[in-house]
């Protein structure tokens, strides 16, 4: 152990904790693959003297995939008509299984950085009228140039939007920032999609307003390896996609997100700027 | 006429002197003999211009469906055996890959736009080349060959009518010049693809994986191979399945009706 002088964490794993720390004299720099960094103490690691970073490139074009599959899968039921169509039951599909539009509908997304550009371009070619809401508001030739309008309050953004996509990363500021008050707001029409950390949701909230019909439908790509007790009520509505944790799973996206990393590990080993450094603040 | 039913032919239109139209929902007909139908004077009509849009939206859902294994994922997510996730667990990319759209319609083409964004590299086939401005908007490269586009498509999605010259377009041999990491998509009718060489396809690895909205016949029996494969994602025929749009259906469905009944010209009529 005295010889590691890099970690590179992948999908949050190892733990790093103070033993772990204590046993590791020589550690320089931890590489994160992926962009989030709430599973790390910032402040605890600092306080080794071990640099951190994470990957930022890699991941915008696929994550913002991800959302846009996940708002397309739950507005067009595809998840429970595959199932109607591979059933042992089946024998027509029902006249009334119907979905609803996504070309034309209005989409809200709630938190920026990287992402919110890559997401807005995809949903601009759906022909979705585009709202936002982040702490910061956005340079207008950069809202133009992806057809986007500011939501001061977040609650005009919820009121207003058939899909609200969240986007955020995850801090104690943003921890269940979409509550029983903020469903409440929605549409009873509108899907709630989550492409960020599961927390950033108030679960039990959730059931409630997909059970009794406050919110439509919700898409959740859920933070793996935490996965729900398996006799959660998540786990058995139909009006629900789960996905474990798709965000920026793709064989390339592996590749480029190891080569960031490989270079933060050695611009630390070598004393040099590290790239995507993460400082504790 | 709704899902193709009911079920047109000699004896029912004997059966029904007074009958003047028929209004066909959805923009395919190929479940109708016009021919017949002309020769007992009945008029028909279809809905072709309002399902482009769901049916283009539908296209893309499958292609990201099936490339980040959504399906599979759920499955994975909510299955009782799940204690944790493989990290080598991976989807193929859509962003910057090759889509190669088979048959450029109104439904193609806004597959098209809808890819553009998405940063794919655009191949088409079509019977007609499409002018300058409408493949720039796009950014879609013609190939006048289909084999070209098969050879170098990641995806390849079929929007075509069908017709005698579309049934069985792509088979055995078109299936063999797709790249064993493609993925074929279908919205267009099951008989445009040969459905038992697909099975062998996938079953052998010769292309990736398959996303079917349609599918020959609708439903498939309940034992059919495909509806066991792992890398096949089949929807029951959803292309026009929202609230909007099966109103709008109904409400040009009704004007055509209400012309062909009072001898005016009909909207949509099919000739």
């Amino acid at each position: 152990s005295k010889k590691v002088q890099a970690i590179y964490l992948w999908w949050q794993k190892t733990i790093i904790d103070q033993d772990l720390l204590q046993s590791l004299p020589n550690l320089k720099v931890i590489a994160n693959s992926g962009v989030g960094m709430d599973h790390l103490d910032l402040k605890l690691v600092a306080s080794f003297g071990v640099k951190m970073a994470n990957a930022r490139c890699a991941v915008s074009s696929s994550t913002a995939d991800t959302g846009i599959a996940s708002l397309l899968a739950s507005a067009r039921r595809l998840v429970e008509g595959c199932h109607v169509a591979v059933s042992s039951g089946m024998e027509y599909c029902e006249a009334d299984f119907l979905g609803v539009e996504v070309t034309g509908a209005t989409l809200g997304i709630i938190g920026t950085g990287s992402i919110w550009c890559k997401i807005a371009l995809r949903a601009k070619a759906f022909e979705m009228d585009i709202l936002y809401h982040n702490r910061r508001r956005r340079k207008e030739q950069e809202e133009q140039a992806v057809g986007t309008t500011y939501c001061e309050k977040v609650d005009n953004l919820l009121q207003q939007a058939d899909f609200v996509m969240v986007v955020v990363s995850l801090t104690p500021q943003t921890c269940k920032l979409i509550g029983k008050r903020e469903m409440e707001l929605m549409k009873p029409t509108a899907t709630l999609i989550n492409i960020s950390r599961g927390a950033v949701v108030d679960q039990e909230a959730l059931v409630t307003a997909l059970q009794t019909g406050v919110i439509r439908a919700a898409a959740l790509d859920v933070p793996f390896p935490k996965p729900l007790p398996r006799d959660h009520t998540l786990l058995k509505l139909k009006n629900v996609i789960i996905t474990p944790r798709l965000g920026i799973k793709t064989d390339k996206d592996t590749y480029m997100v190891t080569e960031e990393a490989a270079e933060n590990i050695l611009a630390a080993l070598n004393g040099l700027p590290i790239p995507n450094e993460v400082l504790p603040s | 006429m709704w899902y193709h039913k009911p079920v047109i032919n000699e004896e029912l239109l004997q059966s029904l002197p007074n009958l003047k139209i028929v209004a066909s929902s959805g923009v395919g007909i190929d479940h109708l003999d016009l021919n017949l139908l002309s020769s007992y004077g009945v008029k028909v009509s279809n809905t072709p211009f309002v399902v482009s849009t769901d049916t283009a939206d539908l296209g893309m859902a499958l292609m990201l469906a099936s490339s980040r294994r959504i399906v599979e994922g759920y499955q994975i997510a909510v299955s009782p055996d799940t204690e944790y996730f493989p990290a080598d667990w991976l989807g193929a990319e859509v962003s910057g890959a090759t889509l190669g759209i088979v048959g450029m319609g109104t439904i193609g083409y806004k597959v098209a736009k809808r890819a553009k964004a998405f940063e794919m590299k655009i191949l088409y086939h079509n019977r007609n080349q499409r002018n300058k401005e409408e493949e720039s908007a796009v950014g879609a490269i013609y190939c006048k060959k289909i084999d070209d586009l098969l050879q170098q498509s990641d995806f390849v999605l079929l929007s075509v009518n069908l017709t005698p010259q579309t049934h069985k377009l792509i088979g055995k041999r078109e299936l063999e010049l797709m790249k064993p990491t493609a993925t074929l998509i279908n919205i267009s009718r099951g008989l445009v693809v040969d459905q038992d060489a697909l099975v062998e396809a996938l079953q052998t690895k010769v292309i990736k994986a398959a996303a079917l909205d349609v599918t020959y016949p609708e439903p498939l029996p309940r034992d059919h191979p495909l509806l066991k494969l792992k890398n096949v994602v089949i929807t029951p025929h959803i292309g026009s399945a929202t609230k909007k749009t099966r109103c709008l259906m109904m409400e040009n469905m009704i004007e055509s009706i209400q012309a062909g009944l009072t001898g005016l010209p009909i909207p949509n009529e099919v000739l």
